[in-house]
């Protein structure tokens, strides 16, 4: 399985994925996608990275562990129920910012926040189950 | 009037707990010296509590309340009358003086601070016993009490001992808080009442209940487990591993006479009846025989005093058991006595332990020139002890003699106490005579006076006990007939007098008692061999019973972990799937609602195509000849799935399902290529017909609940509301991710929530490796 075609490919499909994922999640709110499936997608770019390079070149592409990252996710996702609270509304009330950027608007609101949470909760935790079950002992 | 008002006794309820948070840090700068400032604390709390007794002693009762959760009828209400506010006194005001005392005693301990912060959570923890209106509120202070109890024995957490006196206490009285708990909430139901001050106010309502005799037995199960009445006496004694202070203060005068105080407090609804005055006499009267007996038995002057105090429990008990007027007058001032001369006794052998090395009786002698102050105490206290006069001791023990020799079975009560009475005046002897008379004997440590740290509290309680017999008049009208009063339920005041005013049979059971107690205290030595020897033959007793149970229990857990946990995958699957299948069918057969079979036939070409897929799936993992391209086919059928979701409108759906599935073969494949598994299949084929069977049930099932699901009138509420509502109030058009992040986003949080907890437990799962190659890869997970 492990070919050089596979090797020299890899690299760029990963990162294709990786953009692709941010995508999904990005769009999720109004097309199909989400946090969830964008998790499940980044996930897989690194797993095809690992069987072709490693599971240490994956650990380095990632920068931080698997699970800080699941742990930052849900933290993002918790204090992105938090500012309704400010407002003396019910947790979790969906708060909304039209930003004007480069002539066109960009809603920002909690709930992308939240999915962005999941987003990271997903491929921290995943990811690190199949880098700590790839790389094995011998 | 109380000094601050009533509502200031919840800062003197919350000052100990502010103190046990203190002690660490105070420990670490100011070393002992720290004991001289956290004193102050429960010191100002019995300044609180001593403020109380003028209005008390004119029959006012005092109540405050706080809502906790009113839901439940749960308050932290307080009560104070006569019985809490006498108990708070000597809960605060010995606490003050233990303070000192463990100051001093465990000098340059490098855990003085943690000591500390443990007893201060038990002072507040006992305060809140004592002063709880309502029960929940005391119950849960009742097991606090149990639970600072064990961090006190198991402090010397190092030593075997402690750590299973620790435990024996805990299993004990912790058990024994559970009895109570139903006993309290079953009492709370059927006097109408969760507050103390109304409940005891109910009248005949409990003893008339048709659950009076579980009320009885299970309030009575908690007040005899925590005040170690026979046969639940043999943790006290155990307690002892705990350092003197402890013992001091728990098992003298506060947490043992926890169990004395509940029954006490319940008598005016419990009390009165055949069953209290047949079970509370016996069982504290053979308590209190026990107890004197096996106190004869011991040389460690801790343990001797462990044991009068199992007997002094005893005797309380019984007498309170009595429900005569007298006799619980009697209990009360012995109860006054006994903490005062207890508590006293216990920092007195503490003080020679520490000074001179030992507490064995037989190592010891000659002390008082060298220890006047100490020597002092603790002939003071033995009097008390004794029962002799002028002390606060003789005074209790005339009035319970007048009390037993007129209740029904008087005799009986009265020869208990008679002879109970006489071994505890031997024993008292015994602890003062022993160490600091007679001829000096070599000790350890060149014994000297202790500091005033040590000193001061034990020269206190015995100057106390004096005084308290000197001016008996009037601290039995401020003090001690107003506890007796709320014991009964009644007012009662009788005056008390030092010396008896007529010549009364009590004063000839005292006299008598005196004379036993001379002759027991002569052939002291004699008698140990004999008990010594009696305790050989019978070979057995409640604390190696305590040690079989403890055996059983872990015995039959062990048996049935290892029936249950066979620790083969197999297993656990086919126990996993046969209950799936039990939960698919069992409501099918027993209601009878089989989904119709309809509609079967009639698929589109496409549809006949996916289904096609999925049957050549399955085909392919049975027949797959190894594991892993098994698993790799197992996904076909995620990804025919998949495709349903896909045509059926589901594009999010079918998305997620063909990542998921593609990521299970990836890891699935992972586990396999670590786990070390033959490649082949290696059932036997009975095991694999079983299997069959079982996935066939399963699958058949999952398919029949479906269509039966299907079959039901569809409701459309949901699915409208979410169509109508997730563009304009979620601004967003794709309703399952609105679903998700928005409308139900709670549950997402506890999705995510799961998936981090179980990242982490597979990461975990994964890092436990043998030994043998553990090294060389935790490194790299870092």
């Amino acid at each position: 399985m492990n070919t050089l075609i596979f090797r020299t490919v890899a690299p760029y499909l990963s990162a294709l994925m990786m953009l692709f994922s941010v995508f999904v999640l990005l769009r999720g709110h109004n097309e199909p996608g989400g946090g969830f499936i964008g998790g499940l997608i980044a996930v897989s770019a690194f797993a095809i990275y690992g069987i072709a390079c490693g599971v240490s070149a994956v650990r380095r592409a990632m920068k931080f562990h698997p699970m800080s990252i699941a742990a930052s996710g849900l933290l993002l996702a918790v204090v992105s129920v938090l500012p309704s609270l400010f407002l003396g509304q019910p947790a979790m009330t969906s708060q909304w910012l039209a930003l004007p950027f480069l002539g066109t608007v960009i809603d920002l609101s909690t709930p992308l926040f939240f999915d962005i949470g999941v987003y990271l909760v997903v491929v921290g935790a995943i990811s690190s189950i199949a880098l700590s079950l790839e790389e094995r002992a011998d | 009037m109380p000094l601050f008002g009533v509502e200031a006794t919840f800062w003197a309820l919350l000052g100990p707990f502010v103190a046990a948070a203190l002690s660490p840090f105070l420990a670490k700068t100011l070393k002992h010296n720290a004991a001289w400032l956290l004193a102050v604390i429960p010191a100002l709390a019995f300044l609180q509590f001593l403020s109380f007794v003028p209005g008390i002693a004119e029959g006012q009762t005092f109540k405050a309340s706080l809502e906790w959760v009113p839901t439940f009828n749960v308050n932290f209400s307080i009560y104070l009358d006569g019985l809490s506010v006498l108990f708070a006194l000597l809960i605060s005001g010995i606490g003050t003086l233990i303070t000192l005392y463990a100051g001093g005693y465990l000098k340059g301990h490098e855990n003085l601070g943690q000591f500390l912060s443990y007893l201060f959570l038990f002072m507040g923890a006992m305060l809140g016993v004592v002063v709880a209106d309502n029960v929940i509120t005391l119950f849960v202070y009742w097991e606090l009490t149990s639970i600072t109890s064990f961090l006190l024995i198991g402090f010397d957490h190092l030593r075997r001992a402690s750590r299973r006196s620790a435990v024996q206490a805990l299993v004990v009285t912790g058990g024994g808080g559970l009895a109570l708990m139903a006993g309290l909430i079953l009492a709370g139901y059927q006097g109408g009442s969760f507050e103390l001050s109304e409940l005891l106010n109910s009248g005949d309502v409990l003893r008339e209940s048709p659950y009076y005799t579980a009320i009885f037995i299970l309030v009575v199960l908690g007040a005899f487990t925590k005040s170690a009445q026979f046969p639940f006496h043999f943790w006290l004694p155990n307690a002892m591993e705990a350092p003197t202070p402890v013992s001091a203060y728990l098992h003298s005068a506060t947490m043992v006479k926890a169990g004395v105080y509940l029954l006490m407090r319940m008598h005016p609804v419990l009390g009165d009846t055949e069953l209290w005055m047949t079970v509370l006499p016996i069982f504290g009267g053979i308590t209190l025989l026990v107890g004197t007996i096996l106190g004869i038995r011991q040389t460690d002057l801790k343990l001797v005093l462990a044991y009068t105090t199992v007997a002094s429990l005893g005797l309380l008990v019984m007498l309170t058991g009595t429900s005569d007027p007298v006799a619980i007058q009697g209990a009360v001032i012995y109860l006054f006595a006994h903490s005062l001369f207890k508590g006293s006794l216990f920092m007195v052998v503490g003080t020679v332990d520490h000074e001179s090395g030992t507490r064995d009786l037989n190592r010891v002698g000659g002390l008082f020139s060298l220890m006047p102050i100490t020597g002092t105490a603790a002939v003071l206290s033995a009097l008390s002890m004794a029962g002799l006069p002028p002390l606060v001791g003789f005074v209790a023990k005339e009035v319970l003699y007048d009390g037993t020799w007129h209740t029904v079975n008087g005799e009986l009560w009265t020869g208990f106490a008679v002879l109970g009475n006489a071994m505890m005046f031997a024993l008292a002897a015994t602890v003062a005579i022993k160490p600091f008379f007679g001829a000096k004997v070599k000790t350890p440590k060149v014994a000297h006076e202790g500091t005033v740290l040590l000193i001061a509290g034990s020269i206190t309680l015995a100057v106390l006990g004096l005084a308290a017999g000197a001016f008996i008049a009037s601290v039995g009208h401020q003090l001690l007939s107003p506890m007796t009063s709320a014991i009964l339920g009644v007012p009662f005041d009788e005056e008390l007098h030092l010396f008896p005013t007529y010549l009364s049979p009590a004063l000839y059971l005292s006299l008598a008692t005196i004379a036993l107690g001379i002759i027991i205290f002569m052939y002291m030595d004699k008698l140990r061999v004999i008990v010594a020897d009696a305790l050989r033959a019978i070979g057995w007793g409640p604390d190696k019973g305590f040690d079989q149970v403890l055996e059983i229990i872990i015995r039959f857990a062990t048996t049935l972990t290892q029936t249950v946990q066979t620790g083969s995958m197999v297993t656990y699957m086919r126990a996993t799937f046969t209950v799936i299948a039990f939960i698919l069918f069992v409501p099918m057969i027993l209601t009878g609602n089989w989904p119709k079979l309809q509609g079967i036939g009639s698929f589109y070409a496409y549809e006949w195509f996916i289904a096609a897929i999925a049957v050549i799936g399955v085909y392919a993992v049975l027949t797959a000849r190894y594991r892993v391209t098994a698993i790799v086919l197992l996904g076909i059928q995620g990804f025919a799935v998949a495709l349903i979701y896909l045509l059926f409108g589901a594009p999010d759906l079918a998305f997620t399902q063909f990542m998921v599935e593609t990521l299970s073969v990836v890891i699935l494949a992972l586990v396999m290529t670590r786990l070390n598994l033959k490649p082949t299949d290696a059932r036997s084929s009975r095991g694999k017909a079983f299997d069959i069977s079982l996935s066939v049930l399963c699958g058949a099932g999952i398919s029949m609940l479906l269509m039966s699901i299907v079959q039901l009138p569809f409701d459309p509420t949901l699915s409208e509301f979410f169509t109508q509502y997730s563009r304009t109030i979620a601004h967003g058009r794709n309703i399952v991710n609105v679903i998700l992040v928005d409308f139900r986003g709670f549950d997402t949080i506890g999705e995510i929530s799961v998936v981090m907890v179980t990242g982490l437990a597979v990461l975990a799962l994964i890092r436990v490796r043998p030994k043998s190659n553990g090294n060389s890869n935790s490194e790299k997970n870092r």
